[in-house]
């Protein structure tokens, strides 16, 4: 391979590749935690390509975070906000009702659709908003796909008294109209960005330039963890409490830990909050679904650890959608939350050691575990997180169906990240299943939906 | 990276580089170097090197060619615009190669390529280089790879004898621009203000800070680029850098008026070059 790159340290020496000396192994010999894994390289991936211009802003931004993380006072002002503003700790439901389209296997969901805003984005939001109030930064810019994350920057902006400008592709924000009122309601700035495929990816793009020309005064709060560091360690940060909690709450209602743990993957910010509870509990699965989109086979999909080869896009080196010459190429997902060619570093290495597996869910069986779920217990989930339903559903069929002779199904324990609520998605979802008049207005947004 | 041999001199040592000798026979001549950007492909293959040419025959010291990148972030919209042009009608990567070679086959300027890092990275560093080396090429502009994570690129084998163009910024501490003039060959790229390319209609003060800076950390040559766009600017910018950069007036010359605006155009910013006797 050509394209593999050597990691340089922290201190600026040359470290070899942990992928070829067997850190799997050294994982589940005990010998080393995969926890709270510092940055800037995870493995081979990670890093900081990023224009010399932005090197200052970021070296401050860690500096900053290193010392917050350490701060009494800074993570007792994150668990105030969290327990009082954002509702936490979110529940760990059992869904038996849906358990029985997984194999029979008992199946538990954590809530994170019921936090303030509706889905995890809120514990990374507030914590970056923060740390922006923190530097002294009085503006925030952020990028956003469907609009959880620009509805949540907005959110956090609002709270802490910050200007919040939200850079979203033109054509998510005709499909995503009612999220583009409700960040202007949050006195937020919305910004349609028509460069390029006018996507998620492009919305990035926009945000940086505004970043490199207005950083003195403003802070890039990235909505996933990828990026440059310290970005996907430090969104991880904010995100571990997902996996904290559903570790303790499962042990309490269970009193054992997890077969497995299903998230959906688009840059990976729920999935590896979740993650990181379990990393050193080598019992526990852990298993990532990508937005497989048509199929992919098909090439329109958002499958980048499945199909993608490592690259560099936004700052880190990471599994990429990228073609011969190296151009990214354009994603395609039903879930518009999903649709990004990149997935986070930390992802990325996990694949390569074969702590977590990466697995593609089309939009047909997404939108089959939307309905189940919807119907099943009285949740309507988000797209995005409907991948990680119908990964469930596989997950849950392949351990009943591999039981030892004395084991039942139930015997099995599989959490799902329930990582948003569905009310954004519920004119896509009607015009999906085709329940809406011809002539209403919904159904116009809803085709225009479907031609994502 | 303390496995790399690096001198504090580095840009001193013009040996071999011809970017290095390109500014330093415009300093000769009593000139400050002018750098003229185009995208490769725009707005086709043929035409690219004809304005490229245009740009070496109307006073252009050397040319900076640049690959259409799907995701150019240090672009302002109107390189943005030609690129994503370039693309849509069907530019590859290799093709830079062919233009880079149209241009250093007729002229004897110097050629550099700017280039996002995925790219290279994708082709593989060694055999990217090589490849420019065999066209002819001078090195590569790097906006958006830094010198920490430039380790393969860095150990490029000398016999290609190519520069390496880094950039340094308004926000750039000391201790970097130390890493970063040691880790260039040719020259370094000053960048006048805090963000991305696109005329302005004056370059910030911030710019000779930059320059001075980077001389005082040891750098033999210095241009400065974003947003110049007149005679009266590089004039400006020559009585205290090396070379100035030149990129989206050019660009905008040769979406509006083909190559003869491009050759107009540059012929107007090489009447801000000669230097004043002092």
């Amino acid at each position: 391979m050509t394209d593999t790159h050597q990691g340089t340290g922290p201190d600026g020496t040359g470290t070899p590749d942990p992928i070829g000396d067997g850190a799997a192994e050294a994982f589940l010999s005990h010998d080393r935690s995969l926890r709270n894994a510092p940055g800037p390289y995870f493995g081979s991936y990670g890093g900081r390509w990023m224009p010399e211009s932005l090197i200052a802003a970021i070296d401050e931004l860690q500096e900053t975070f290193e010392q917050a993380r350490a701060d009494p006072e800074f993570t007792a002002q994150i668990a105030e906000l969290n327990r009082n503003y954002a509702g936490r700790p979110s529940l760990l439901t059992e869904a038996k009702s849906f358990a029985e389209h997984c194999g029979g296997v008992r199946v538990f969901l954590k809530r994170e659709d019921l936090n303030h805003t509706g889905s995890h984005k809120i514990n990374n939001v507030l914590g970056q908003a923060l740390l922006a109030k923190r530097m002294g930064k009085t503006r925030i810019i952020a990028e956003t796909g469907a609009g959880q994350h620009g509805v949540a920057s907005a959110t956090a902006a609002a709270l802490l008294d910050l200007e919040c400008v939200v850079y979203m592709g033109a054509e998510d924000t005709r499909r995503q109209a009612l999220n583009v009122a409700r960040m202007q309601l949050l006195g937020a700035t919305v910004i349609p960005v028509t460069n390029g495929s006018q996507t998620l990816k492009d919305a990035i793009n926009d945000a940086l330039r505004d970043w490199v020309a207005n950083v003195d005064t403003t802070h890039y709060l990235l909505g996933t963890a990828a990026g440059a560091h310290p970005f996907p360690a430090m969104v991880r940060f904010f995100h571990e409490v997902i996996g904290e909690e559903a570790r303790e709450q499962i042990l309490e209602q269970t009193g054992r830990l997890p077969d497995a743990v299903c998230a959906c993957v688009g840059g990976g910010s729920n999935a590896i909050g979740i993650f990181h509870g379990f990393l050193d509990d080598p019992s526990v699965a852990l298993y990532g679904f990508e937005a497989g989109g048509e199929g992919v086979e098909t090439g329109r999909h958002a499958a980048t650890i499945t199909l993608g080869r490592p690259g560099v896009l936004h700052g880190a080196r990471s599994y990429l959608m990228q073609d011969e010459d190296g151009q990214t190429m354009e994603s395609h997902s039903i879930s518009a939350g999903l649709d990004y060619p990149g997935v986070g570093p930390e992802h990325a290495y996990l694949a390569d050691i074969g702590r977590a597996h990466y697995e593609p869910i089309t939009d047909a069986e997404a939108m089959e575990a939307f309905k189940v779920l919807s119907r099943s217990e009285g949740i309507i989930p988000a797209i995005e997180t409907a991948h990680a339903l119908a990964g469930a559903m596989k997950i849950g069929r392949r351990l009943a169906a591999d039981l030892g002779p004395d084991e039942r199904p139930s015997d099995r324990v599989v959490i799902v990240s329930l990582s948003g609520r569905g009310d954004k998605d519920v004119a896509t979802a009607a015009g999906y299943f085709d329940l809406l008049p011809d002539d209403s207005a919904e159904q116009e947004i809803a085709e225009e939906g479907e031609q994502l | 990276m303390t496995t790399q041999p690096s001198s504090p001199d580095t840009t001193s040592g013009s040996s071999g580089s011809k970017a290095a000798a390109a500014i330093e026979k415009a300093r000769g001549e009593g000139r400050t170097a002018l750098i003229g950007y185009l995208p490769a492909g725009f707005p086709d293959v043929p035409t690219s090197i004809e304005a490229g040419i245009a740009l070496a025959e109307n006073g252009a010291d050397l040319i900076e060619i640049g690959i259409p990148y799907s995701d150019p972030v240090m672009d302002g919209h109107v390189i943005q615009e030609a690129t994503v042009e370039a693309l849509a009608q069907g530019f590859t990567v290799p093709q830079i190669f062919e233009v880079v070679e149209g241009i250093t086959r007729r002229t004897d300027a110097a050629v550099l390529v700017m280039t996002y890092w995925n790219p290279v990275m994708r082709m593989g560093v060694r055999a990217f280089a090589e490849r420019l080396a065999a066209a002819g090429g001078a090195g590569l502009i790097t906006p958006d790879l830094v010198p920490d994570e430039a380790a393969e690129w860095l150990e490029a084998p000398e016999e290609f004898g190519l520069d390496r163009v880094f950039l340094v910024a308004p926000s750039t501490s000391q201790k970097r621009m130390q890493t970063t003039v040691e880790a260039s060959r040719g020259f370094v790229y000053a960048v006048s203000v805090m963000g991305v390319t696109g005329a302005r209609t004056s370059v910030g003060a911030a710019a000779q800070a930059v320059v001075d800076a980077a001389h005082g950390a040891g750098a033999d040559r210095v241009c400065v680029g974003l947003g110049v766009s007149s005679s009266a600017q590089v004039r400006e910018i020559g009585a205290y850098a090396d070379g100035v950069i030149v990129g989206t007036a050019l660009v905008a010359a040769l979406r509006d008026g083909g190559v003869p605006a491009v050759a107009e155009l540059t012929r107007e910013l090489s009447t801000g070059t000669p230097r004043t006797a002092a």
